[in-house]
């Protein structure tokens, strides 16, 4: 909620803005602190003042309340750090896109303000500059749930120009909500990369003394420097305690917790290394080696691929209607990979009108397998492709990377079953 | 008029609901459940500046161990899941003693996140709210000002200290307290004490607070003229508070009396520089110095031009050298040496002499020495010279711990002010003034009114009745005495049984609700008589039950047909001598009977029998 008219009104008359002083008089009383942004929750009559203490207080204004401007914010001059770099280290590049993994924190007003610049990071995680050279640069800045196959396409650019121009490692911290997604498409996109490509969360934002952010950061630059690996990587917490990281293969990692550390797993495979607090790293799954070639992104996508979650009783109507305005579809299905017998026969019509149809499974651990059950032969014979042991997400960024490359079905077929980027996987140990 | 002491309090309160932000039980427990460990950063603000206290804190580097027990412990308090809405009741529960308090409450509730990064939270701040300010409370007819009345989650318990690593169990973390600060108004300790009485009865009244160790702690704020405010932090005596604070009164004017020394002599801030020594020393007899170095420690020293006899004056009154080797433990070390307490501790006079020849000291001169691993014992004496500096200036702010003495010891500098930022993740919360309407029309009884209705129904006195009610056992009287024959026996129980069993070293902890009822049913049932009660106490104290104190003190209650048998034997053993006196002999022969009987009928009962047998004897 905003403001009401009145409390609008106090504010405008008084032209206090936030972080003034001000002096606020409510039902004979006064008080006096610092005017704090308006909460989303509060009342709309209610001005939040931070008083001397540091305690927020909320007060409802009314007809005979009075605000006055006691003094100005004060302008404060952030002491610019350099950012200290030996000259005889790597260079690391850091690619901004909105995550706020490094921030300061205004403890006068409350505000979380996002570190991007190279000497920001250096100022909140001064170890960086003990191991590699910094370069950094803001590629967008927005909320990762807000990311579009636009976004990937520009981030890999990005990310291709920094390894060209010789990176030891590009590291893209990242909102976690959607950094599965990200980190897949960017696996895809880029193909062969000569150095690593280090996508990096924090489950607890940095303002927070336990945040998870500061420790995740410093081990992306060290697995960037030391280890002699090169892909697109997702790297965060390997457990709850700060004990050690794991590092995933873009193409296999899935946020499966919505608050936890550890919340990122690797699904269907271990994790590629794992990297413990003071840079003990451990690989735990072969990996391709650093080279110096160059990195010749593709990044064609089509965006109009639906993933659809199939559920007992699903109207047919829903996957119909997708399909009008959709070029593709990816279902997550139940066990095997299963849907209902009426989808099976609209899935058929979508994949006769040259629109291909992947099956993953919702199960997520897992191979899907269409030749087990009957609902699972009819899929095959209407043509569904088997997304193998692909994560439902990665399928659809791959499904979209393809049908960006070739419309025609067979080769389409062809590609999905084929694996590119580690995303199939075709063993698997008990 | 200038005040001998200024003080203030801030009260501590567990309350008896669930956890303040997630649904688990708040109780301790001794299971350890599942660990994890973690560590704190102090995180960067706006202006690159961290907090002074948070950086003391970071300075020790430590890490820290969580325990986290089941169905007390959940993501929420591991710091892996966003808190949910406040606990409901406690808010209640806060709004109430706010009102009782007079104060005037927020529109609108907003919690904070206050920075603390000694480990014993696991998301590195405390959540906290400002839930009222400008109340009073009146003691003696004196009116003491309520400053602000808060909402917060209590810190996780530390169980283990081991080298530079905290183990904390998560049980305690997040059980909602209250927090009532009140203004500096106080300048008699025993007043204080009464303040914290007073504010423990409202609070008691709402009959939604912890009971118990612990669960109730005082932070005092003392400042003398010319001194500094101190914070004496998480006292849970509240019979110590006056001692607690004439020591600091002490203390204080102490360092003003060194401060006024050290100026006249015209001394200078000491330079913060360690000097290795620990060749001069190798060959030291010394257990410190010895272990130290077989270690593969260092001897660090440093001079103190014009200390000398400040550190420790020969009528012990002045003790800088103690507050030094306080900052010094801060940092991880045992202590410090100071030339004040030497040739002492295995150091002889030519080793002392060595280190002032070595030092180039003069007579007014001072030193301060400290042994361990270089890592720590460098910080630690740097720290130790950092403290002396300050002893130029006065008294220095700062947060100290109580010890169950009476005194205190350093624990960190007091905390700045811009430690706190919003919660964001908490909604805040609306109080609506019709929501306060109905809990000032629904207040619990007030302290006066419960005082005045126990005399009224139970016809004990009024100062029983006030006292039962200031120390807070007002409600347990209540329950044991319901039959009205107990109320006597119950007050007299709780204001000279309990207090004597204390002074014993008993462990009144032990003594919780469900055991006092049982004894006392117990009692009215004629397990046994009344005075075998402070007997029956003082074993279930030690942990045992009903039975078996009843059992193991041979209280078995016996019929009167066994009393009249062991009366009688007794009468028999000493029968010329009740010939002789007749009924003269009652009274002598008493306190022989009672030794048998005590505990197994009443008194008075006894008193009779033996009264009946001697006659009958007699008339024989």
């Amino acid at each position: 909620m905003s403001y009401s008219e009145r409390a609008r009104q106090l504010l405008a008359s008084s032209q206090a803005r936030e972080g003034d002083t001000v002096r606020l008089k409510v039902r004979g009383k006064e008080h006096e602190g610092i005017l704090m942004p308006h909460h989303e929750f509060s009342h709309p009559d209610v001005i939040v003042i931070k008083l001397k203490s540091g305690y927020n207080m909320g007060l409802k204004v009314d007809e005979g309340s009075e605000l006055t401007l006691e003094s100005r914010a004060q302008e404060r001059t952030k002491k610019a750090k350099d950012a200290v770099n030996g000259n005889d280290l790597p260079t690391v590049s850091f690619l901004g896109t909105g995550g706020t993994i490094a921030s300061y924190v205004d403890y006068r007003t409350g505000a979380v303000h996002p570190a991007l610049k190279a000497e920001e990071l250096v100022a909140t995680v001064p170890e960086l500059s003990e191991i590699c050279r910094m370069r950094s640069h803001v590629v967008f800045s927005i909320f990762s749930e807000n990311m579009t196959p636009q976004n990937w396409q520009t981030l890999a650019s990005a990310v291709a120009d920094e390894l060209n121009d010789g990176a030891e490692g590009v590291i893209v911290p990242h909102g976690t909500d959607t950094l599965g997604f990200t980190s897949a498409a960017l696996s895809f996109m880029l193909g062969d990369v000569p150095r690593s490509v280090l996508l990096v969360g924090a489950q607890r934002s940095s303002d927070r003394p336990s945040s998870d952010s500061y420790i995740n950061l410093l081990s992306s630059a060290r697995f960037c420097v030391n280890a002699n690996a090169a892909e697109v990587f997702a790297l965060m917490h390997g457990e709850s305690s700060d004990s050690y990281v794991h590092i995933h293969r873009g193409t296999k990692v899935r946020k499966m917790h919505t608050s936890r550390r550890d919340a990122f797993q690797s699904v269907n495979c271990a994790p590629v290394a794992r990297l413990g607090m003071q840079g003990e790293l451990e690989i735990l799954s072969e990996c391709k080696p650093k080279s110096r070639t160059k990195v010749v992104p593709d990044t064609r996508m089509e965006k109009d691929v639906a993933l659809l979650y199939f559920y007992p009783g699903m109207s047919t109507e829903i996957v119909k209607k997708v399909m009008e305005d959709h070029k593709g579809l990816i279902m997550a299905g139940t066990g095997l990979g299963h849907v209902s017998r009426d989808m099976v026969h609209v899935l058929k019509d979508v994949i006769s009108e040259g629109k291909p149809v992947v099956m993953t499974s919702q199960c997520l651990g897992g191979r899907v397998n269409l030749n087990v059950y009957d609902t699972g032969r009819d899929l095959l014979s209407a043509g569904v492709i088997p997304g193998e042991d692909m994560l439902p997400e990665t399928a659809l960024i791959k499904l979209m990377w393809v049908l960006g490359r070739t419309q025609d079905m067979p080769e389409v077929e062809k590609e999905m079953l084929t694996d590119r980027r580690a995303e199939i996987s075709r063993r698997r140990d008990l | 008029m200038t005040h001998p002491v200024t003080v203030g309090i801030e009260i501590h309160q567990q309350l008896d609901t669930c956890k303040l932000f997630c649904s688990c039980r708040s109780q301790l427990v001794e299971e350890e459940g599942s660990q994890f460990r973690r560590r704190l950063r102090p995180t960067q603000s706006e202006m690159g500046e961290i907090d002074r206290a948070a950086l003391a804190q970071a300075e020790r580097r430590m890490h820290f161990t969580y325990q986290a027990p089941k169905g007390v412990s959940c993501l929420v308090e591991a710091d892996e899941e966003p808190p949910h809405d406040a606990d409901a009741e406690a808010m209640q529960t806060v709004l109430t003693v706010s009102t009782m308090l007079k104060a005037s409450i927020m529109d609108e509730v907003h919690f904070m996140r206050k920075i603390v990064i000694d480990g014993s939270n696991t998301s590195g701040f405390q959540r906290t709210a400002l839930v009222a300010v400008d109340g009073t409370v009146d003691i003696n007819g004196k009116n003491i000002g309520i400053l602000s009345v808060c909402l917060e989650e209590d810190a996780a318990r530390k169980v283990e200290t081991k080298d530079r690593e905290v183990t904390y169990r998560l049980d305690r973390l997040g059980i909602p307290l209250i927090e009532i600060a009140t203004a500096p108004d106080m300048h008699d300790p025993e007043d204080v004490k009464e303040v914290a009485q007073r504010l423990g009865s409202i609070l008691r009244s709402t009959r939604k607070v912890k009971r118990g160790l612990g669960t109730i702690r005082e932070d005092i704020n003392i400042s003398i003229p010319g001194g500094a405010r101190v914070e004496i932090k998480g006292a849970q005596d509240l019979g110590l508070i006056p001692t607690y604070i004439r020591n600091e009164m002490e203390r204080q004017s102490s360092l003003i009396e060194i401060k006024r020394m050290l100026n006249e002599r015209g001394a200078k801030p000491v330079t913060v520089a360690a000097r290795d020594i620990s060749d001069l020393l190798k060959s030291s007899k010394s257990k410190v110095i010895v272990s130290a170095l077989s270690k593969g420690g260092k001897v660090f020293c440093a001079p103190l031009p014009l200390f000398a006899g400040t550190m420790r004056s020969a009528d012990l009154r002045l003790r800088l050298g103690a507050e030094m080797a306080q900052h010094a433990r801060s940092r991880g070390v045992a202590g410090i040496f100071h030339s004040d307490e030497l040739p002492a501790y295995g150091i002889t006079a030519d080793e002392v002499q060595m280190i002032r020849k070595e030092l180039a000291l003069g007579d007014m001169d001072a030193f301060a020495l400290c042994a361990d691993q270089a890592d720590r014992a460098k910080p630690a004496l740097l720290a130790a010279l950092a403290r002396a500096n300050q002893a130029l200036v006065g008294v220095p702010e700062e947060t100290r711990d109580p010890l169950p003495d009476g005194t205190s010891v350093y624990s960190r500098p007091l905390p700045g002010a811009g430690r706190m930022y919003p919660e964001t993740d908490v909604r805040p919360i609306i109080i609506e003034p019709e929501r306060l309407m109905t809990i000032a029309s629904n207040l619990p009884e007030l302290p006066e009114a419960r005082t005045t209705r126990l005399v009224r129904e139970y016809g004990i006195n009024e100062q029983q009745s006030r006292q039962l009610v200031r120390e807070g056992y007002d409600d347990i009287f209540e329950e044991v005495a319901k039959d009205k024959g107990m109320a006597a026996v119950a007050a007299r129980t709780f204001l000279s049984t309990y207090p004597e069993l204390q002074k014993e070293g008993a462990d009144l902890d032990g003594l919780t609700g469900t055991t006092v009822k049982e004894a006392f049913s117990a009692l009215l049932s004629g397990k046994f008589a009344k005075e075998a009660l402070p007997s029956v106490l003082r074993e279930l104290a030690k942990g045992s039950s009903v039975e078996g104190a009843v059992s193991s003190l041979g209280l078995a209650a016996i019929d009167q047909g066994e009393a009249e048998r062991i009366v009688d034997a007794m009468i028999h053993e000493r029968a010329d001598f009740v010939n002789e006196k007749g009924m003269g002999s009652v009274g002598p022969l008493m306190g022989v009977a009672m030794k048998e009987l005590r505990g197994k009928i009443d008194g008075k009962e006894a008193a009779d029998l033996l009264k009946r047998r001697i006659e009958a004897f007699l008339k024989a």
